[in-house]
């Protein structure tokens, strides 16, 4: 690739940094070059995203239709799976999945609760109250 | 208390890390040499290991080795340690900081302030160093930023213990002692040695070169396996590992044509120019695959056949196949 060449497709950087690429100067020679991102890597990134916000989407309406906590919300939302968030909260996997429930997760106690709200940077609030917080 | 530490932007982080902190002993190699030298240039896909539900491809080797490798080839005597607690990680960071010593350190990115929103996802293996604590901010080198960062010890103790896949526990790395003399050359031929054994030689078929041919034959039969929309999936996550922040473009293969064009000069191998243009039509044939590979993914016409993808990666893996036959027989 030439230096010339060097792709600059506004993608997913968001004006925070930008890639270092390697191409060659007039001279044949090596140098790095910023790019501000890649049509076809910003197609791929945007179909992962896409991905990831259905699921996102798809939690919060079992959550609204009652088929689900609010946990189960967050932790997609967070890009989280029960491990990760099992790891995070240091409860188990098979008690997190009870807590998937809303039956059960309405019995939960505050300082679970809490648990989760800190895991997720939500307030207590903003996890019981789900419906006050989400739009249907 | 600040380092006099300079902050290089590179393709890729641990390559940054590993300059920047050679850099800081005096030990100047660029971004390429020290990619070339750590053999950072690999292939692998791994149908059974999954990422976000699909098959790992890399381009690279596992974290941690370039460091490692560059460290040993160099003579350096290096310290690597984690730690179950927290707190003492961070009272050990701000001890061999306060010592003069710029600190590498293994992070996830998930809760990484400075980092683009649309990169923050539970990746466990990047790399940045500190070099600075003032009123408990620290001054932060991360490679694939184009300036530098802060981060208080809240923030920096949160990433350092990071969840999910190979959390990084606190892990930190330094230099601890640099030799007078040290042989260039020789670890050129290391690097090279060892780049085109891995990428010819290990006896499985998901890896080196022969990992190109293995990817080609699954990737000609995902449309008819898995319908188009998660073939479509699969293509865009092999894409993402070959492009994402860090590769330098086509999987690290331009960077590694730099560090054979730099090297030629240096062990006096004038053809290793020659294979660093055809290591640049590789970059450029990887680049072609990812542009029809992208047009899958955007799921509108115009679409590439699967078995033209595969043909393309057969191509590639015919190229490459070649050039480190080559490699091996000029550093022989």
């Amino acid at each position: 690739m030439k230096k010339d060449n060097v792709p600059q497709d506004e993608g997913f950087l968001g004006g925070k940094t930008r890639d270092v690429c390697y191409a060659l100067d007039e001279n044949g020679n090596y140098v790095q070059v910023l790019s501000v991102g890649w049509e076809p890597k910003n197609a791929a990134l945007e179909q992962a995203l896409n991905l990831v916000n259905e699921q996102i989407e798809d939690a919060r309406e079992k959550v609204l239709k009652g088929q689900a906590s609010p946990i189960f919300y967050f932790m997609e939302k967070n890009l989280m799976d029960l491990k990760i968030l099992s790891q995070y909260t240091g409860i188990s996997k098979w008690k997190i999945k009870r807590h998937f429930k809303p039956a059960k997760f309405i019995k939960l106690k505050d300082n679970v609760y809490k648990k989760y709200a800190d895991t997720f940077n939500i307030s207590v609030d903003e996890l019981t109250n789900f419906t006050k917080h989400q739009k249907l | 208390m600040i380092l006099n530490f300079q902050h290089n932007q590179s393709a890729h982080c641990e390559n940054g890390v590993t300059s920047n902190l050679l850099k800081y002993y005096g030990i100047n190699l660029s971004e390429p040499m020290v990619f070339g030298i750590g053999a950072g240039i690999f292939f692998s896909h791994m149908p059974f290991i999954k990422l976000n539900g699909m098959p790992v491809t890399s381009f690279r080797p596992l974290p941690g080795m370039i460091f490692k490798r560059v460290t040993r080839r160099l003579g350096l005597t290096i310290e690597r340690v984690k730690f179950s607690n927290p707190e003492m990680a961070m009272s050990e960071l701000d001890k061999v900081l306060l010592s003069g010593t710029p600190v590498g350190m293994l992070v996830g990115v998930f809760n990484l302030s400075y980092f683009p929103d649309a990169y923050r996802f539970h990746f466990n293996a990047h790399n940045l160093v500190a070099f600075g604590k003032e009123n408990n901010q620290y001054h932060i080198s991360d490679p694939v930023m184009e300036s530098i960062e802060f981060l208080n010890s809240e923030d920096l103790k949160r990433v350092r213990y990071a969840k999910g896949t190979y959390p990084p526990k606190g892990r930190m790395y330094y230099i601890k002692d640099v030799p007078k003399n040290i042989n260039i050359e020789k670890a050129i031929y290391a690097g090279i040695k060892n780049a085109s054994k891995d990428m010819l030689t290990i006896p499985l078929p998901m890896f080196g070169v022969k990992g190109i041919d293995y990817l080609a034959n699954k990737m000609q039969n995902w449309e008819n396996k898995l319908g188009e929309r998660k073939a479509s999936h699969y293509l865009g996550q092999v894409i993402r590992m070959m492009e994402e922040i860090g590769t330098g473009g086509a999987g690290f293969r331009f960077i590694y044509a730099a560090f054979l064009q730099e090297s030629a000069d240096i062990i006096n191998k004038p053809e290793l120019k020659q294979l660093s243009s055809e290591m640049t039509q590789i970059g450029d044939k990887w680049r072609e695959f990812s542009v029809n590979a992208a047009r899958n993914c955007k799921g509108r016409g115009d679409k590439v056949t699967y078995t033209e993808l595969s043909q393309m990666l057969k191509n590639i893996a015919k190229s490459e196949r070649t050039i480190f036959t080559q490699l091996k027989q000029i550093i022989k």
